[in-house]
């Protein structure tokens, strides 16, 4: 526990050399990791979420090391997403632990038009229970709800119906004790959600108070200093805010 | 994998990751597998359990050492030179973003029946206790012929030419004493047995001038070694992200039954019923037996202790010994590499030490005896002895490109030459390592 929550000191620290404007606090940042089967829309999910953008048809994730996203809370506190993308290196069961390492946040995504991707959904919360930090905190996002909704214009959708019942999920979610949604990256519906839901349930207190107590630990104990690369600018160069 | 690829690379080592993500970045097609169920090969970090499986068959690990997360075993005692190679690696391709790294805190070595630490810094040769007064001025003047040294300008050459002069008269040159010698040549230079001090100069003065360039790398370096948080196997998992990032596609935990040849060339690689077709092959050796060949062997102890590593400095959390071969009596150095929680590579209050050299015996064990000596109690030890190979061929002929063992050097600079031969012959170009523009995300 001690462990993510140096991890944690040194983002911020980084992250504080940008001049922070007068109302917000530093930003806490949080990694989340993203999964689910393939082609469940892990990726859309975010670039919905980070660019509010979608494409039809997009091509297996490719090329982005990982995105950024502040979510600013209501009581002003400012949570900023690390959003790890899978690099398909889910597909054959080749995940690195590096991967899990120090996650506070995971969006674990299905398909509701196909059954088995809740079944596999429920297999990485179980190998997030037991590689993860034991804080995490997990949403459960049932994606492509458009195609299961009603149509009103002339997009004809044939056999394509869906396989997971709302409540069915619920349940689940609730037993397992995650967040729970539904979404269409597509439509952008109940995107946002999900992530602002996550931002209020992380423990950022508990976050800040192991920053104070691992920075004040290190100067005590002069153990070793971490390496900075590049000062100021290893937290990548995105920083669409929502506000 | 029924599918034709630009390359198949086999074994997921450091070697093998950092290949397959430079190539994956160039637009290549690369299929990565490894027939184990976890990254890294050789160069992995081992659970407690996976770690148990390994050295203790049919074994269990006991409980006392808690959960499996906590622990992440190096196979390979290697520190990352902070100015070296690795590092130039690292932040060309961007891997630093994933992985986070910290100092070691000191390096020592032997002399006598004492360990010294080995001054990283002008202050500290001015008040370590390895030497006398006139020497460390000696020394003090041969550290400054070095980092003057121009190769364009004539008057800082004092009658040197590092490429034909030898070591041995440079030394000579400085008057320095044998001690000092011995200390320059194995803890600066690095060097694991006395043969440079007979070939020309050039290399051990790049050795020195690495060394000294590394200590100041990065501010307040206490050693010039740095090293990955939980274990140097994030560094294969880092490049394997990277790889996967541009396309690359991961299989653990598959079987690789055949490399498939058609007239003397390699066309693919068949797991089970399945062939991944690619013109191009890259694999640790342990992929292609009949293709390498054995120049030599390590053995190495893995220990696990309950308190830091006695006579070094209170607050030293990770630490290198260089016993050099004199001091032991032997052809080639003994190396200890110490690391601790601070790392996160083992469960608090507790420390890893391993102690490894080059086998010159039949007992290699009996080998490793002046580096256990000097670890205290040892709560649990496991010795394991690997063979260096190397590949018989260079690949031109058949497409197979192999990789080398890992040494018994104690960083990574033979590791990186070795991708940087390895990428100019698949891709006929040397790598330019160069602070890449970053991409869009």
């Amino acid at each position: 526990m001690s462990n993510s929550g140096r991890t944690i000191t040194e983002s911020v620290t980084r992250t504080s050399e940008s001049t922070p404007s007068p109302t917000s606090a530093k930003p806490v940042q949080v990694k989340l990791v993203l999964l689910g089967e393939a082609a469940v829309g892990k990726s859309s999910l975010v670039l919905r979420f980070v660019n509010n953008e979608f494409s039809e048809n997009k091509e297996p994730t490719i090329g982005a090391a990982f995105l950024t996203q502040k979510c600013r809370l209501e009581d002003n506190k400012v949570i900023k997403f690390e959003i790890w993308d899978t690099a398909g290196q889910e597909r054959f069961h080749s995940l690195a632990p590096m991967y899990y390492r120090n996650a506070q946040a995971a969006v674990v995504v299905y398909d509701v038009t196909k059954a088995a991707s809740l079944d596999k959904a429920k297999s990485w919360v179980k190998e997030l229970q037991r590689q993860a930090n034991p804080n995490i905190v997990i949403a459960l996002a049932g994606n492509k709800i458009d195609l299961v909704e009603p149509q009103d214009d002339s997009e004809v959708l044939s056999n394509i119906f869906r396989e997971v019942p709302t409540e069915e999920a619920r349940a689940y979610a609730l037993e397992a004790g995650l967040l729970f949604f539904e979404t269409s990256a597509k439509k952008g519906e109940g995107v946002v959600n999900v992530f602002t839901e996550i931002a209020k349930k992380i423990p950022v207190e508990h976050i800040m108070s192991a920053n104070r107590s691992g920075s004040r630990q290190n100067i005590l104990n002069q153990s070793s200093s971490r390496i900075d690369f590049q000062p100021g600018g290893l937290n990548g160069p995105i920083d669409n805010c929502i506000d | 994998m029924d599918e034709e690829y630009d390359v198949i690379v086999l074994g997921t080592g450091l070697t093998e990751c950092i290949l397959s993500g430079l190539l994956s970045v160039e637009g290549k097609k690369v299929l990565h597998m490894d027939r184990n169920d976890y990254y890294g090969g050789e160069s992995a970090s081992l659970d407690l359990t996976r770690l148990y499986r390994k050295f203790r068959p049919g074994g269990t690990k006991p409980d006392e050492y808690g959960r499996d997360r906590d622990w992440n075993v190096d196979l390979i005692p290697k520190f990352m030179m902070a100015n070296g190679e690795l590092v130039k690696i690292l932040i060309h391709t961007d891997v630093t973003r994933y992985i986070e790294f910290k100092d070691i805190s000191g390096s020592y070595v032997a002399s006598g029946e004492k360990i010294y630490k080995v001054p990283a810094s002008e202050q500290d040769a001015l008040t370590s206790s390895l030497m006398g007064m006139f020497e460390k001025r000696r020394l003090k003047n041969f550290l400054e012929f070095l980092q003057k040294w121009n190769d364009d300008d004539p008057s800082t050459h004092q009658g040197v030419n590092l490429d034909t002069t030898t070591m041995s008269a440079v030394y000579d040159k400085f008057r320095l004493e044998p001690g000092t010698r011995e200390f320059v040549g194995h803890a600066m230079a690095l060097y694991l047995d006395d043969s440079y001090l007979e070939r020309s100069a050039r290399e051990t003065y790049e050795r020195i001038i690495l060394y000294i360039t590394s200590v100041t790398r990065f501010p307040n370096l206490k050693s010039p070694y740095i090293y990955p948080l939980y274990g140097l196997g994030e560094l294969p998992q880092g490049f394997a992200r990277l790889s996967a990032i541009y396309g690359g596609t991961y299989m653990l935990n598959k079987q690789i039954d055949e490399i498939v040849y058609e007239d003397g060339k390699v066309v693919g690689v068949r797991s089970e019923n399945e062939t991944a077709r690619a013109k191009q092959v890259i694999g640790d050796p342990s992929y292609f037996t009949s293709k390498v060949r054995k120049v030599g062997e390590v053995v190495r102890a893995i220990c696990i202790l309950t308190h830091p590593i006695p006579n070094t400095d209170s607050n030293m959390n990770s630490v290198q010994i260089i016993i050099p071969q004199n001091q032991a009596k032997r052809k080639h150095d003994i190396y200890v590499a110490s690391l601790s929680n601070t790392h996160f590579v083992c469960a608090q209050n507790y420390y890893l030490a391993i102690v490894s050299t080059i086998v010159e015996t039949d007992n290699p064990e009996a080998e490793l005896q002046p580096g256990l000596k000097l670890l205290g109690p040892i709560k649990e030890k496991f010795v394991y002895k690997s063979d260096l190979q190397e590949p018989i061929e260079d690949g031109t002929k058949d497409g197979v490109f192999i990789s080398r063992s890992y040494d018994a050097t104690s960083h990574f600079e033979s590791v990186c030459a070795d991708v940087k031969d390895i990428y100019k012959r698949v891709t006929g170009k040397d790598l330019v390592v160069q602070q890449r523009a970053r991409q869009e995300e």
